[in-house]
């Protein structure tokens, strides 16, 4: 069996190139191994060969992260390889950043395995940590000893197509799998246990939340400049952009200058959590336009925003909300909208 | 309140010229199954259809799934309220043909409808490709708004059901079970050593399309009662909603409620199992306070020590079992929570719209986002293009080789929050 390809991505000061004055340089590949990668490269023994390696500098990286990105993305693609090692960027914060994003291209746009090593308190850990398997390392370099031996084994294990479940920072991702018992005999089994005094593991985690303070009231509503936002799936007639039912992948963002009031001709609910037939009558119970029109008009509120954007809560993953919020929220700003209604279902 | 159970195992279904069970198989006279099936001026059409375990056949879109059952001996009849008037059911002797099951399916309702593959990947997430399914495909008359069609669906499948179970009143059952709960202070005072748990169990009751029955109440219109455990094997408990297929509850698995056999089956061994307390899961703030009040009260004037929480859909409901957790839990009685998660395809997202740090003891029965593909199988029963719009599908989940890329959301049971099905997650 021939031995597997890696490509070990560094920055400039492991890569022999100077230190933070050659931050600045932009990514280069080189051949073989490089710093780091010599010891890298005897843990492997037979398993692997580092057939290329990435240096580039971290002032570089951060500050060009759209291109840098896709430099480095086509030199490792160049070299095609079976894994990606990382650093390891140990507590060095635009290094682990660099890491944690070359991690990120290489899981999302290549599908290939990502091992690293990083501090538990980088930064670049807790906002990367899904796409790679992140080995724990001392907070500098002289953990250099300990940190390649555990990342060359992840390596080994992952080219070797076994399952890894240990000596890795949890990605994070909730994955599942078939148990032996069934879930209400598990519920009673962790009863048992919970009563008797017994230790019991959670299958679950509760997270801790997010809270958003709420701003400050408006002063003068004759003045504001108001949207319209909401998960209730209020759409054209005809769902034009296939908003999903429930778990939903986008938002919409619509026009509202020549709506004044929504009939059964003009829109719809793409809602699939709840019965459709009042929100397709009449879309003014989810959005309303109708109100707010007769409100500019009579100068009871300043203006509205000319679009209303839209998506579907039912079922949709937070992160995914999370993004879609900071994509509006930008063209609210843009447009200097003073306080948003959000309607919900 | 004492009841048997007593199982007809039955091993496979055909149809035949009488509706009857003969050496562990489910004959069906498909014209009566679909006369009496079809016994509504609302349905325009009734099909019958067999799909047996490992058979390549998919059921699409899937509303409900009933077992059929028949009271043999004691009060009532199965499915009070709707099949039967509303004498209290739970004891006595009921008779279940285990091993066969009623589908229902037609013509979309809503949004929140599921698959049953009885073969590949999509069999392995859904407990109804183990069951012999007579599939009944009902339509209704034009013009009816979606909530009258979910009622005229509802109504055949239990009477379907309902006409098969008959099959299993003069069979002998192959085993027969018995579960007795007493009365409160008889039963606190039988295993005076054991730990005294009761069960809370959460209805799906948002509305629209989303509405459970007990005894043919809406459960919304409800404040949380006690229950005999017993009561939901003979049908007490009935499900009206087209909430996520996964997640949903049908009929069949409150008519097995299986957080309610685990209990009883360390009844008078390691625990007292006390009883049941049913709640709501209602829209508003104060409905919710409401019902998490009461709960938690019922569940104090139970004298309990601990409880299981079971949880029907997501989002919203998240709301109610946070709430009955906390407080719960503040009056010294330790909960643990069934529910499912949202994590998103990737796993990589919070997984419930709520939490409380008091919910150390929870058990998942898996994310619901996760995508598979459900291979093409020869047959299909119902409307294969309802993929693209079915809560966890997305335009383009149907491909053109009659495969579904697909959340498993769409996998009617497969992510159960009663308990009844294996999927459940971890974090890597």
């Amino acid at each position: 069996m021939s031995k597997k390809r890696i490509v070990h991505y560094i920055n400039n000061f492991y890569g022999g190139i100077g230190g933070e004055e050659k931050a600045d340089i932009p990514p280069q590949k080189h051949d073989g191994k490089v710093g780091p990668g010599m010891a890298l490269e005897k843990e492997l023994g037979d398993a692997a060969t580092i057939v290329g390696t990435i240096i580039c500098g971290d002032s570089y990286f951060n500050e060009n992260l759209e291109k840098a990105s896709a430099e480095v993305q086509a030199m490792i693609e160049s070299f095609k390889p079976d894994l990606v090692v990382v650093g390891p960027g140990f507590n060095a914060g635009r290094y682990g950043m660099a890491c944690g994003t070359v991690a990120k291209i290489v899981d999302e746009n290549l599908g290939l395995p990502v091992v690293g090593g990083l501090y538990e308190e980088n930064p670049g850990l807790e906002i990367f940590k899904r796409h790679a398997y992140f080995v724990p390392t001392g907070n500098s370099a002289p953990s250099m000893r300990t940190a390649i031996p555990a990342m060359a084994a992840l390596a080994k294990k992952l080219l070797a197509g076994e399952t890894v479940t240990e000596g890795y920072f949890e990605k994070g991702l909730r994955v599942n799998y078939f148990a032996e018992q069934r879930g209400s005999k598990r519920a009673v089994d962790m009863l048992l246990k919970k009563i008797g005094g017994q230790e019991f593991e959670t299958e679950y985690p509760m997270p801790a939340f997010d809270r958003v303070a709420p701003m400050p009231a408006i002063k003068d509503i004759k003045k504001a400049r108001i949207a319209l936002v909401s998960s209730g799936g209020p759409v054209p007639k005809g769902n034009p952009d296939h908003i999903e039912s429930s778990s939903a992948s986008k938002y919409g963002k619509y026009s509202l200058v020549d709506i004044v009031d929504f009939d059964e001709t003009n829109g719809e609910t793409a809602h699939g959590g709840y019965d459709p037939v009042y929100a397709n009558i009449d879309l003014d119970r989810v959005l309303p336009v109708d109100v707010l029109k007769e409100m500019v008009k009579a100068g009871e509120i300043g203006s509205l925003h000319d679009y209303w954007y839209s998506t579907v809560g039912n079922g949709t993953a937070v992160a995914s909300s999370k993004k879609f919020a900071a994509a509006i929220a930008e063209d609210l700003l843009a447009d200097k909208v003073d306080g948003v209604i959000l309607t919900s279902t | 309140m004492r009841l048997e159970v007593g199982n007809i195992f039955i091993k496979d279904v055909q149809f035949g010229k009488k509706t009857e069970v003969k050496s562990g198989v489910l004959y069906v006279n498909k014209d009566e199954l679909c006369k009496v099936a079809g016994e509504d001026e609302r349905v325009k059409s009734v099909e019958v259809f067999l799909a047996r375990p490992g058979e390549s056949v998919r059921i699409i879109p899937v509303k409900d799934v009933v077992e059929p059952r028949v009271k043999v001996e004691g009060p009532g009849g199965i499915l009070p309220g709707f099949m039967t008037g509303v004498e209290q059911v739970g004891s006595g002797r009921t008779h279940v043909l285990k091993g066969a099951a009623v589908v229902t399916t037609g013509k979309i309702v809503g949004f929140q409808e599921g698959i049953i593959d009885m073969k590949g990947t999509g069999a392995e997430y859904t407990p109804f490709s183990r069951t012999n399914n007579v599939v009944v495909k009902v339509e209704p008359i034009d013009s009816l708004k979606q909530h009258e069609h979910e009622v005229v669906v509802r109504l055949a499948g239990f009477r379907a059901a309902t006409y098969l179970g008959l099959a299993g009143k003069e069979a002998t059952p192959d085993e027969v079970k018995t579960y007795e709960t007493k009365p409160l202070f008889e039963q606190s005072m039988k295993y005076t050593h054991l730990p005294k748990v009761a069960y809370v169990y959460m209805l799906q009751t948002q509305g629209l399309l989303h509405n459970t029955y007990y005894y043919g109440v809406d459960v919304k219109e409800i404040v949380p009662t006690f229950m005999y455990p017993t009561e939901a094997f003979d049908g007490a408990i009935a499900s009206g909603n087209c909430v996520s297929a996964c997640d949903k509850n049908p009929t069949y698995v409150h008519q097995n409620s299986p957080v309610i056999e685990d209990l009883y089956a360390q009844h008078g061994k390691t625990i007292n199992f006390l009883g049941c307390i049913i709640t709501n899961e209602n829209v508003t703030l104060m409905d919710k306070e409401r019902s998490s009040n009461m709960t938690a009260k019922l569940v104090e004037f139970l004298g309990a020590d601990a409880v299981i929480i079971s949880e029907e859909g997501f989002g919203n409901p998240d709301a109610d079992l946070v709430m009955n957790c906390n407080k719960i839990e503040k009056k010294g009685i330790r909960t643990v929570l069934i529910t499912d998660e949202y994590a998103g395809q990737d796993g990589g997202s919070q997984s419930l719209a709520d939490s409380t740090p008091l919910g150390d003891a929870c058990v998942t029965a898996g994310n619901a986002n996760q995508v598979v593909t459900l291979p093409k199988m020869d047959t299909v029963i119902g409307y294969p293009e309802v993929a693209n719009v079915i809560a966890g599908g997305w335009n383009g989940s149907l491909q053109a080789d009659g495969s579904i890329v697909t959340e498993i959301q769409v996998i009617t049971g497969a992510t159960n929050e009663l308990g009844f099905h294996y999927l459940t997650a971890k974090t890597v």
